[in-house]
């Protein structure tokens, strides 16, 4: 009675590791950062990518509008490839696109806007690089999703359409 | 060519399963004696497998790039030597490996029991069988090793260049015969609880598989603990990542059982114990395979991430625990004869509190290296159990450990009572006043620190002191146990007189401590066939106006194209001198890391030690417990 008991026991456990073990399988083992995070949005002060003037980081956020800030360059790849759904993106009025230039000169980024369509509300240029340092950003594209100023989520790599669909959920 | 005979020959090799079989079945009622056709079978069988593995071998050394391991694996620039061992330094070529050896190892195990009752060697063989067509499936369905290629590539993509090391090259083989030494235990520990040959006869024969496996686990274990050392330039010889605690673990088994054998060997007692024992050890090895190759951990170990091939070894390693838990309720009668009695102090008891400290040790092991993978797929929680959870929880226990561990071998069977009390005495007041001295010194704890070296240095005395009494009695467990003592030192002087320098320098700069002067001189740099080495020239400057130039190197492979460091070590009795070399990102500066490491040789020496305590009892009779 005992043995059987002990012996039902063991089994168990070990249809109870099988089952985690065989759940482990099929999680990625890939490491990505915590990317629901409800941060502070960085302050910048940028030239706008138009013209010279500086743009305070404080006046573009306003606290009832979400704003979703992409990192971009024309000599980024992906950035082409997500090109499609900020386009699509841009057509929801609840949201404004902000971009941010990473690293590029002015005729390569302008003439990929003319190529492919311009999804932003308002860009500004990061010339250096490091507004996009203070951002915590991984590299291009990476996109934050802001409310009252905060982050309320980031999208390292391109946006995907599942990305879009999940952002038009939120803001909903 | 040569991968078209390998690939048929595995398939031989498979279908010469079924012959094995159904011999082999029909041999169990019929006659008396053990059916020669079986053994032809199984060598053929053997046969196939080594053609198999040659065709590899060869495809390797052509840089037969239509095969697709070859391709993945092997690049024309590569030396011979690393274009043989790259024909294992992946997934399909060691599973290959693996098989190779298994069916080698049934086949000595075949001639080497003629002594043994004949259903018993049968069953053994059955049981073998069941792995080795599980592997033979696994090979043949999801890791073929002799895929073809078409259109024939002309370059290969190389071998991982931290994998193009000597110590790397015979790490691998060295393992696994460990690891698959560890199947044939399980085999006939299952064999003989169908056919009720669980006896002292079973365990004078097991235990020379036992000892051989275990010699085999512990070079290979020290092999690659080497190679970390070196290669990685991690700077330790142990960092508890979770695929060296997976070959860690079924070594505490193996151990475990290598004394409840001794134990069984004397009188029939702790049966069901080594039954179990035999079980986790080979259970433990697979899970390891399973963690490393499914790709559910990540490490320099894991070749691919596929999860079918994790499906498969995940489903055949539960398969075979479940048959095996079924052997073990149903057959084995787990009563012992009535020579369960002996005294609390007494031979017995000392092997059974060397049992629980292992499978304390074990435990302690197998929590760290699962329970984050139970915590992430139940709380999506990512947690990493590191260093400091070890030491904690091993260290203290180490105490009571040793001790028993220089107490335990003088004691008698049955019944005993302390002997050499004097002696006793003595060498732990010397233990204890040498390690406050040396302790002392450091600013440490000063307790902990002092019982711990005090309990090691307490086992030193009391091994040594044996060899010039027992002269040739037990040498072989003698040598080990002091090789184990020695290795305890080495790890505890290497942890606390360990100091360490990390700083970037430019070429022509200088870095000042207290105790010497790091000069970074010049770089050279040199073509090799396969990689162009950076070579940093350092002196280091002591306080006593002595000096040392160490040259770290920075490697740039050209296939697959890949940065490695090699640090510079200089090496004597009493400390190792590391140093590493590392790029900073677009600077001009280099990354610099110098350390002062005592006593490293004696970790590699002790192990050394150890396995040669081992393989001498397996030579000689004579040696033995």
């Amino acid at each position: 009675m005992k043995s059987k008991f002990i012996s039902l026991i063991l089994i168990l456990i070990f249809i109870i590791t099988f089952l985690i073990f065989y759940k482990g399988l099929k999680n990625s083992n890939i490491y990505t950062p915590n990317t629901n995070l409800e941060k502070e949005v960085p302050s910048f002060e940028l030239k706008s990518f138009e013209n010279d003037s500086i743009i305070i980081s404080e006046k573009i956020f306003e606290n009832n509008n979400y704003y979703f800030m992409n990192i971009w360059a024309s000599w980024c790849i992906p950035c082409k490839v997500e090109h499609e759904f900020l386009m699509k993106l841009k057509n929801n009025e609840k949201i404004k696109l902000i971009g941010l230039n990473y690293k590029d000169n002015f005729k390569n980024a302008s003439s990929f806007l003319n190529d492919l369509g311009n999804p932003y509300d308002l860009i500004v240029s990061d010339r250096d690089g490091t507004a996009s340092i203070e951002w915590g950003a991984y590299g291009v594209p990476e996109s934050f999703l802001i409310f009252q100023s905060k982050i309320i989520k980031r999208f390292i790599g391109p946006i995907k359409n599942e990305d879009l669909l999940e952002i038009q959920k939120l803001i909903r | 060519m040569a991968s078209l005979i390998g690939s048929y020959s595995l398939s031989f090799g498979l279908f010469f399963s079924v012959f094995i079989i159904f011999f082999s079945v029909r041999n169990l009622r019929d006659t008396k004696i053990l059916d020669k056709k079986i053994i032809s079978f199984t060598f053929t069988q053997f046969f196939f497998v080594v053609t198999s593995f040659f065709g590899l071998i060869i495809s390797f050394i052509n840089s037969d790039f239509s095969n697709e391991t070859v391709f993945n694996h092997s690049h024309t620039t590569k030396p011979l030597f690393y274009k043989i061992s790259g024909t294992w330094g992946n997934h399909e070529g060691s599973l290959l490996l693996w098989l190779l050896v298994l069916t080698l190892f049934i086949s000595i195990f075949l001639i080497k029991s003629s002594q043994q009752p004949k259903n018993y060697r049968i069953f053994t063989l059955l049981f073998q069988q069941i792995i080795i067509i599980g592997f033979f499936i696994f090979l043949i369905k999801t890791s073929s090793p002799f895929n073809y290629l078409f259109p024939t590539p002309n370059e290969g993509l190389g071998l991982n260049p931290i994998l193009q090391d000597p110590a790397l090259a015979i790490h691998p083989p060295i393992l696994y015969l460990g690891y698959v030494g560890s199947s044939i235990i399980f085999s006939s520990a299952l064999a003989a609880m169908v056919t009720s040959h669980v006896s002292k006869e079973w365990a004078k024969h097991i235990k020379q598989w036992v000892l051989a496996s275990w010699v085999f686990l512990t070079l290979g274990i020290l092999l690659g603990s080497i190679w970390a050392y070196y290669e990685l330039g991690w700077g330790g010889f142990w960092f508890w990542d979770p695929v060296e605690n997976v070959s860690l673990m079924p070594w505490f088994a193996l151990t475990t059982l290598l004394h409840c054998i001794i134990v069984l060997e004397k009188k029939k007692i702790l049966t069901s114990w080594a039954m179990i024992l035999s079980i986790a050890t080979f259970a433990l090895s697979m899970s390891g395979t399973f963690l490393v190759r499914s790709g559910i951990l990540n490490s320099v170990h894991t070749f691919a991430n596929d999860p079918e091939r994790g499906l498969f070894i995940l489903i055949f390693l539960f398969t075979l625990i479940f048959l095996s838990i079924f052997i073990f309720i149903f057959f084995h009668s787990g009563k012992d004869k009535k020579e369960n009695n002996f005294f609390w102090l007494s031979k017995e008891t000392s092997i059974l509190v060397n049992n629980w400290f292992m499978m304390y040790f074990l435990s302690v092991v197998l929590i760290g290296t699962i329970y984050p993978i139970f915590l992430e797929v139940i709380t999506t929680n990512k947690i990493s159990v590191g260093p400091p959870f070890y030491n904690k929880l091993i260290l203290p226990f180490l105490i009571p450990f040793l001790i028993a561990m220089a107490i335990g071998p003088n004691l008698n069977w049955v019944k005993s009572d302390f002997k050499d009390k004097f002696y006793m005495m003595i060498f732990f007041t010397i233990s204890f006043l040498l390690s406050a001295l040396i302790i002392k010194q450091f600013d440490i704890n000063f307790l902990v620190n002092t019982i711990l070296v005090t309990s090691a240095f307490f086992l030193f005395f009391s091994t040594l002191r044996e060899f010039f009494v027992k002269r040739f009695k037990n040498l072989s467990q003698n040598i080990a146990h002091f090789g184990f003592s020695l290795l305890i030192l080495s790890i505890l002087f290497n942890n606390i007189f360990s100091n360490e320098v990390i700083t970037n320098l430019k070429i022509g700069e200088t870095f000042k401590t207290e105790k010497f002067t790091i000069n970074f001189e010049n770089i050279d740099q040199e073509d090799e066939k396969n990689f162009k080495a950076i070579i940093g020239k350092f002196n280091i400057q002591y306080l006593d106006g002595s000096s040392d130039i160490l040259n770290p190197e920075l490697r740039i492979y050209n296939q697959p194209n890949i940065i490695t460091s090699e640090a510079d070590i200089k090496t004597n009795l009493f400390t190792d001198k590391f140093m590493t070399m590392n790029y900073v990102q677009n600077q001009e500066y280099f990354n610099i890391r110098y350390q002062v490491k005592p006593f490293m040789i004696w970790i590699w020496i002790s192990v050394l030690l150890i396995t040669f305590g081992g393989s001498l009892s397996f030579f000689n009779k004579r040696y033995e417990i």
